[in-house]
């Protein structure tokens, strides 16, 4: 395995209602033994994953959403939201969970994961991908 | 050129496995090689053998099936998704007691590091579903 790729995990479906937003999930963890240039992208229903407060009690369903706080961890840290999907569904940024990373580089800085983007800058950023995996 | 497949969505209910069929086999015949196929959520439902359609529909386990064997496909169903779904091969029957298994012919399970793995050995990762 001597190459790095850039691999962009694209997320566009609500995080309950389907299972597959949580066994996207489960490939990034396990992907992220492999040392690829991972990325994240979130479109569509699929920004509802990173919403804050999820709370699945009622529907008696597995809340999954702590584990994107783990992403940092797993030196994952280009998460991608793209703008247009936030604003037609009335968020910003704030209603998202605060997902970070500590930059080894910078004495473990700890820095925003997350990146609201346009369209347009995602379409840029995808262009650059090796493997794109849909979920 | 050197494929990897996805396949994420059951047979019947959705079109995928019959477009993802047709695309490997188009490949094949076009001297492309498909290094892997990897079925992922309902997708590991391709690989029961316990499938009896009717006899005027495709058999699509048995395509698939088939098609492995005519052009040495490596076709992989995942483990954690074939758990939460019932599919199991020998091992998978021993580990977790279960009174028999139900996979197909030409395929086998293992983990999500083969799709990763697919997508860094192959020029092309091609995922089919929603």
């Amino acid at each position: 395995m001597s190459n790095v790729k850039k691999f962009m995990y694209i997320n566009n479906k609500a995080p309950y209602g389907t299972i597959y937003a949580w066994e996207s999930l489960e490939v990034v963890l396990i992907g992220a033994a492999f040392d690829q240039d991972v990325s994240l992208m979130f479109t569509g229903d699929g920004v509802y994953q990173l919403m804050k407060g999820q709370d699945t009690k009622e529907v008696g369903i597995k809340n999954f959403s702590p584990t994107y706080a783990a992403l940092g961890d797993y030196d994952i840290n280009k998460i991608y939201v793209e703008k247009e999907s936030l604003d037609a569904r009335g968020l910003t940024v704030d209603d998202l969970m605060h997902l970070v990373w500590e930059d080894e580089d910078e004495d473990w800085a700890e820095k925003d994961s997350i990146r609201v983007v346009t369209s347009a800058e995602l379409a840029e950023i995808l262009d650059q991908q090796d493997v794109v995996l849909s979920f | 050129m050197k494929f990897g497949i996805q396949v994420n969505e059951g047979p019947y209910t959705h079109e995928a496995s019959v477009t993802a069929i047709n695309f490997v086999k188009s490949a094949v015949a076009k001297g492309h090689e498909v290094f892997r196929v990897f079925f992922y959520h309902d997708g590991v439902n391709n690989g029961t053998r316990y499938a009896t359609p009717p006899q005027d529909d495709i058999n699509i386990q048995q395509t698939w099936s088939n098609l492995a064997k005519e052009h040495n496909i490596d076709l992989v169903i995942c483990v954690a998704a074939a758990q939460r779904r019932g599919l199991a091969d020998d091992g998978e029957q021993e580990r977790n007691k279960l009174d028999g298994n139900n996979i197909m012919d030409g395929f086998r399970i293992s983990g999500l590091g083969q799709l990763i793995e697919a997508g860094i050995e192959c020029d092309r990762l091609v995922v089919f579903g929603d």
